[in-house]
C-alpha cells in the first residue's frame, strides 16, 4: 500500500499532485473526475471501483457480497431454500443479474435446463452450434462490458466452446462458460461424452473450475463472474458434474468468496504516474498508443480529456478503435500491419509512447527490435505481466486505465501549471505531412466490378456511428477498421488476438441481444460467413434482426493477398468458387439448386448488375447467379438467407450500393443478409509485411512512403 | 542463463500442479527441478521451482505465475540467503570385496546406508546439488545400479516466514508497480 503511505489524505482518485497547492487546475480536474466517478453507479462497493459495472459481480476479497437492502427486488428464491444444485445454479444466475444465456442442452447438462425453463429473468437462446454460443457471449460482453454467458453439455458440447474461449482470452473479454460434466463417479473412466474440459481450457481461460458438490455451485459461479469481470477481464469456465446438478443443497446467498490468491490491482502507483507526466512534459514527439484496455476500462472520456489537454496525437489499435473518435483531429488512425502511414510513422519516429491498455502485439510492432527505436515507453496496463513483456517499459504503471488516465490528467495539469508544456508544432507538422500525403484510400477496380472498400465505407456512412459494427477476420476486417469512422467505445467488435474466422455472425447476434435498440451490422467475408452462418437460424427464430454484409470476393481474400505478394500469385486453395476457372473441373456431385443450367454464365460472363436478382425467371429453374470470379455461386447466399428465414439481398455494382444498404436498413423485422459481390483482387493497404520493420511499410504495391515529406 | 530458486505458495487444491507446470511449458520456460509438499498450513502447499533463465524471462515467469488464481505468493530465494537441499537415493554395487570402500565414501559424505543386499547397498544423501553430484561421481566407479533424486527444497535463512502474510489479502501495488 505504498499509495496510502504517500497519500494518506486522499480518499478518492485525486492524485498526490492535486494536494501540492499548485493551482486550481489540477484540483478542478481531480474534482471533475471524482464527480464523474460518483455519478456512475458502482453497485459492488468500493473494492473494485473501476471494473465493476451493473450486474457484473459481487465485490472482491474473501468476504460476502453485499446484502441487498430490498429483498423484493431480488430475483430468485430466498437464501436458505432447499433445492437441487441445478436450481441453485439458475438462482445464482438470477441473483447475479444474468439476463441472457446462449447455449445448447445435452445429456450431462440436462438437469440444469429443467429449472432454467422456468426462470423468469434468464432468457436462454438456443443456438445451432456451441461455437455460436461462445462468440455470442463474447459479442454480448463486448457491446455491454458485462460478462456474456454460454452453456454447453459435456464432451463435444464443451470442446466446441474451445475456439470462442481462446478468442475471448486473447481479446480479454469477460465470458462465463458453464458446461455439464459426466457424473463424479464416471470422471476419468472415458465415460460417454466425457472430456476433461477444465484441463483442455487451462491455457485459454483466465481461470476454470470443476464443481463436484452441489453446495459449492453458488459460490463457484459467483466467483467465476467476479474473476471474469474484474482485473484484466477474461473467460472463465465452470464445469459442473451431473450429480452435483442433481443432488440437493441449501441455497445460500450471498456466498463468501474463496479466492485468496486473486487481488487485481486497479489503482496506479502515484509516483509512477507523476514520472509519466514528467516525461510527457519533456517529450517533443509523444504519441498516445491506445489499445482495447481503454474501452474495457470505460476510459474513453478520460482519454479524450487527456488528449485534448496535451495535444498529443493518438493512434488506436484494432482493439482500441472507438476508444477515441476516429473523426477527431488528433486521431492518426490505426497503427500496425495495416495501419495508416501517419500512425505507423508516428510510432516509429516518436520519442515517447504513452501506452494505455495496449500490449505491443506483433501486428502492431512489426519486427520488434526495430519498433519505435527512439521512444521512451510509458506503459499502463491492468495486467502486470503485459508490462515489459515485449517492449521494456521505462515507466511501468499497473492499474485500470480509467484510474491511470484520471491521475495522469491531474499530474499533467500540474506540470502545465508550472509552465512545462512541450511545443508539438514541429511534430504535428510532420504528422500532418504524412497524413495528407498518404491518406487511406483505394483504387476503383478497372473492370467495373465493385470495390469492397467502397461498400464498407458506405455502410459506415449510412448506418452511422450509433450502429454496432462486427467484423470477421481478414481483408474485410481491416477495411472495416480503416474505412468506418469509429466514434464510440463498444461499437466496434472483432476478433483481434486470435483472428477467429466465423466470429462475426454469432458475435453480432450477441451484440444485438445486448443492445436490441442498436443497428448491428456484421461485416463478414464469404469465407468467414460460411464457418458459422448456421446462427442465422437462431437469429431468425429468436427474433434477433442483425444485418450481415458479406463482402463476397469468392476467395479467402487475405490469404490470397499474401499469395499474390509473397507466393508468386500461386493461389493454392484460396479460391472458394472454383467453378469459373477453365482449368479446374467443376466439382463432382454438385448439390441441386446451384447447378448451372446449360448456357448458364461461365467464364467471362458479365457480372450481374441487378441488386435483387434472386427472382425466378419465367418459371424456368432459378438461374444461378454468377459469382465474383464469373462462375456459379456455391452457395447462393441470397437463397441461403431466405432458407434461414432472413431477407436476402444482392449487390454487385457501385451504383446500387446505397439503395441496397438502405433497403437493408429498412428491414427491421428479420435478419438481413446482403451479398456484396466484390472485386476479388482488391488488397488491404498500407501493409507492413510480416516479420519486417514498420519502417518498411508499403503504401500500395511497390510504393514506400517518403518519411521526409513536408506539408 | 542463471539458476533461480522460486518458492511458490499455492492453494492446496486439485489441479494446481498442472496449472503451474502447464504455464511453464506453454510460455516456453524450462523447469529444472520441482518439489511440492504441504506446509504448516493445511490449506497451502509449497512448491520449490528451480528455473534456468535470464533475469527478464524470470520476471515474466513470475508475473505469469502471479496471475494464476491459485497462486498465493512467490518469493525468489537467493542461494546466499537460503538453505537449499536435495535428497538422493542411490543403489551402488557393493560385494564383499569393495563394500568397505563404498561405506567409507558414504561416511565421508555424511550420507547413510539405508538398505543392504548381497551385492548392493542403497545410500541416502542430502545436500545441495554440488555435493550430490560429487557423491555420484565418487560412487560411479563401483557401479551405480539405480538412482533417484528429489527436486530441491529451500527455506530462507533467519527467523522470517514467507507463509505469514500469504493467507491475508495483500495489496501488491508496491511490488507490482516497481520498475523492473
Amino acid at each position: 500500500m505504498t499509495d496510502q503511505t504517500t497519500a494518506p489524505a486522499t480518499s478518492g482518485p485525486a492524485p498526490a499532485s492535486a494536494r501540492k497547492g499548485t493551482g486550481p487546475s489540477p484540483r478542478d480536474l481531480a474534482a471533475r473526475a471524482a464527480s464523474r466517478e460518483a455519478a456512475e453507479p458502482h453497485p459492488a462497493g468500493d473494492t473494485e471501483p473501476s471494473r465493476s459495472r451493473p450486474g457484473a459481480a459481487p465485490p472482491a476479497g474473501a468476504r460476502p457480497a453485499p446484502p441487498s437492502g430490498d429483498r423484493a427486488r431480488e430475483p430468485g428464491p430466498a437464501s436458505g431454500t432447499e433445492m437441487t444444485g441445478a436450481a441453485a445454479l439458475v438462482a445464482t444466475l438470477e441473483r447475479l443479474g444474468v439476463d441472457v444465456v446462449f447455449g445448447i442442452p445435452g445429456g450431462a447438462i440436462l438437469p440444469l435446463y429443467d429449472p432454467l425453463f422456468d426462470s423468469p429473468s434468464v432468457r436462454h437462446i438456443l443456438v445451432r452450434h456451441e461455437q455460436g454460443a461462445g462468440h455470442a457471449a463474447t459479442g454480448y460482453a463486448q457491446a455491454t462490458g458485462r460478462p456474456g454467458v454460454c452453456m454447453a453439455t459435456s464432451g463435444p458440447g464443451a470442446t466446441n466452446l474451445v475456439t470462442p474461449l481462446a478468442d475471448a482470452y486473447m481479446d480479454s473479454v469477460p465470458v462465463v462458460a458453464i458446461t455439464g460434466q459426466v457424473s463424479t463417479g464416471l470422471i476419468g473412466t472415458d465415460g460417454f461424452q466425457e472430456a476433461d474440459i477444465s484441463g483442455i481450457t487451462l491455457p485459454i481461460t483466465k481461470h476454470n473450475f470443476l464443481v463436484t458438490n452441489a453446495a459449492d455451485i453458488p459460490r463457484t459461479v459467483a466467483e467465476a463472474f467476479h474473476v471474469a469481470a474484474t482485473g484484466r477481464p477474461g473467460p472463465v469456465l465452470v464445469d459442473v458434474a451431473k450429480d452435483a446438478l442433481q443432488s440437493t443443497t441449501e441455497f445460500r446467498w450471498p456466498p463468501t468468496f474463496d479466492l485468496p490468491g486473486y487481488h487485481p490491482v486497479t489503482r496506479p502507483h502515484s509516483r509512477q504516474v507523476r514520472e509519466a507526466a514528467r516525461l510527457i512534459a519533456a517529450a517533443s514527439r509523444p504519441v498516445l498508443y491506445v489499445g482495447g484496455g481503454v474501452i474495457k476500462a470505460g476510459a474513453s472520456q478520460e482519454l479524450l480529456e487527456l488528449a485534448e489537454l496535451t495535444g498529443i496525437p493518438v493512434v488506436t489499435t484494432l482493439m482500441g478503435r472507438g476508444g477515441f473518435p476516429s473523426s477527431h483531429r488528433q486521431n492518426l488512425g490505426m497503427p500496425g500491419m495495416h495501419g495508416t502511414v501517419a500512425a505507423v510513422g508516428a510510432l516509429q519516429k516518436s520519442d515517447l509512447l504513452i501506452t494505455l491498455g495496449a500490449r505491443f502485439d506483433d501486428r502492431v510492432t512489426g519486427k520488434l527490435d526495430t519498433f519505435a527505436p527512439g521512444a521512451a515507453v510509458v506503459h499502463a496496463d491492468i495486467d502486470p505481466a503485459e508490462i515489459s513483456k515485449n517492449r521494456r517499459a521505462d515507466v511501468p504503471i499497473v492499474g485500470d486505465c480509467r484510474e491511470v488516465i484520471t491521475e495522469l490528467i491531474a499530474a499533467v495539469g500540474a506540470e502545465q501549471q508550472t509552465g512545462r508544456r512541450p511545443d508539438l508544432t514541429a511534430w504535428w507538422s510532420q504528422l500532418e505531412a504524412w497524413r495528407s500525403t498518404y491518406p487511406l484510400g483505394y483504387a476503383e477496380p478497372d473492370d467495373g466490378s465493385l470495390a469492397p472498400q467502397y461498400v464498407i465505407e458506405r455502410i459506415g456512412q449510412i448506418a452511422g456511428p450509433d450502429a454496432i459494427y462486427v467484423a470477421g477476420v481478414g481483408q474485410h476486417q481491416m477495411w472495416a477498421a480503416q474505412f468506418i469512422s469509429h466514434e464510440r467505445p463498444g461499437h466496434w467488435l472483432n476478433s483481434g488476438g486470435l483472428g477467429t474466422m466465423g466470429y462475426a455472425v454469432p458475435a453480432a447476434m450477441g451484440a444485438k441481444v445486448a443492445s436490441p435498440g442498436a443497428t448491428v451490422w456484421a461485416i463478414d467475408g464469404d469465407g468467414c460467413f460460411q464457418m458459422t452462418n448456421q446462427e442465422l437460424a437462431t437469429c431468425a427464430v429468436e427474433g434477433i434482426p442483425v444485418k450481415i454484409a458479406i463482402i463476397n470476393n469468392g476467395n479467402l481474400g487475405m490469404v490470397r493477398q499474401w499469395q499474390t505478394l509473397f507466393y508468386n500469385e500461386r493461389y493454392s486453395n484460396t479460391d472458394l468458387d472454383r467453378s469459373h476457372a477453365a482449368d479446374s473441373p467443376p466439382p463432382a456431385g454438385r448439390p441441386h439448386g446451384g447447378t448451372p443450367q446449360d448456357g448458364a454464365p461461365q467464364d467471362g460472363a458479365p457480372l450481374d448488375g441487378a441488386p435483387l436478382d434472386s427472382a425466378p425467371q419465367d418459371g424456368a429453374p432459378r438461374q444461378a447467379p454468377v459469382s465474383a470470379g464469373g462462375g456459379t455461386r456455391i452457395p447462393d447466399f441470397v437463397k441461403l438467407a431466405e432458407a434461414y428465414g432472413c431477407a436476402g439481398l444482392r449487390c454487385s455494382d457501385a451504383a446500387s450500393v446505397d439503395a441496397v444498404i438502405e433497403e437493408a436498413m429498412r428491414i427491421t423485422d428479420r435478419p438481413v443478409v446482403v451479398d456484396f459481390v466484390v472485386h476479388r483482387d482488391a488488397m488491404v493497404w498500407p501493409m507492413v509485411a510480416a516479420g519486417t520493420s514498420n519502417d518498411d511499410i508499403i503504401v500500395a504495391r511497390n510504393m514506400a512512403p517518403d518519411w521526409d515529406v513536408t506539408e | 542463463m542463471n539458476r533461480h530458486t522460486l518458492s511458490v505458495l499455492v492453494e492446496n487444491k486439485p489441479g494446481v500442479l498442472v496449472r503451474i507446470a502447464g504455464l511453464f511449458s506453454r510460455r516456453g520456460f524450462n523447469i529444472d527441478s520441482l518439489a511440492v509438499g504441504p506446509t504448516e498450513h493445511p490449506e497451502i502447499s509449497r512448491m520449490t521451482i528451480v528455473v534456468d533463465c535470464a533475469d527478464h524471462p524470470l520476471e515474466q515467469v513470475t508475473k505469469q505465475l502471479n496471475k494464476l488464481i491459485n497462486v498465493l505468493k512467490i518469493v525468489e530465494l537467493e542461494p546466499a540467503a537460503s538453505v537449499q537441499r536435495e535428497l538422493l537415493l542411490i543403489k551402488v554395487r557393493a560385494d564383499l570385496e569393495n563394500r568397505s570402500r563404498v561405506l567409507e565414501t558414504v561416511t565421508l559424505f555424511r550420507a547413510k546406508v539405508i538398505d543392504v543386499a548381497q551385492d548392493a547397498v542403497t545410500v541416502e544423501a542430502t545436500g545441495n546439488r554440488d555435493k550430490l553430484d560429487a557423491l555420484i561421481r565418487v560412487l560411479e566407479p563401483f557401479g551405480i545400479k539405480e538412482l533417484v533424486q528429489s527436486g530441491m527444497v529451500a527455506l530462507g535463512r533467519g527467523g522470517r516466514s514467507i507463509t505469514d502474510r500469504a493467507l491475508r489479502p495483500v495489496d501488491r501495488v508496491a511490488d507490482r508497480g516497481a520498475a523492473p
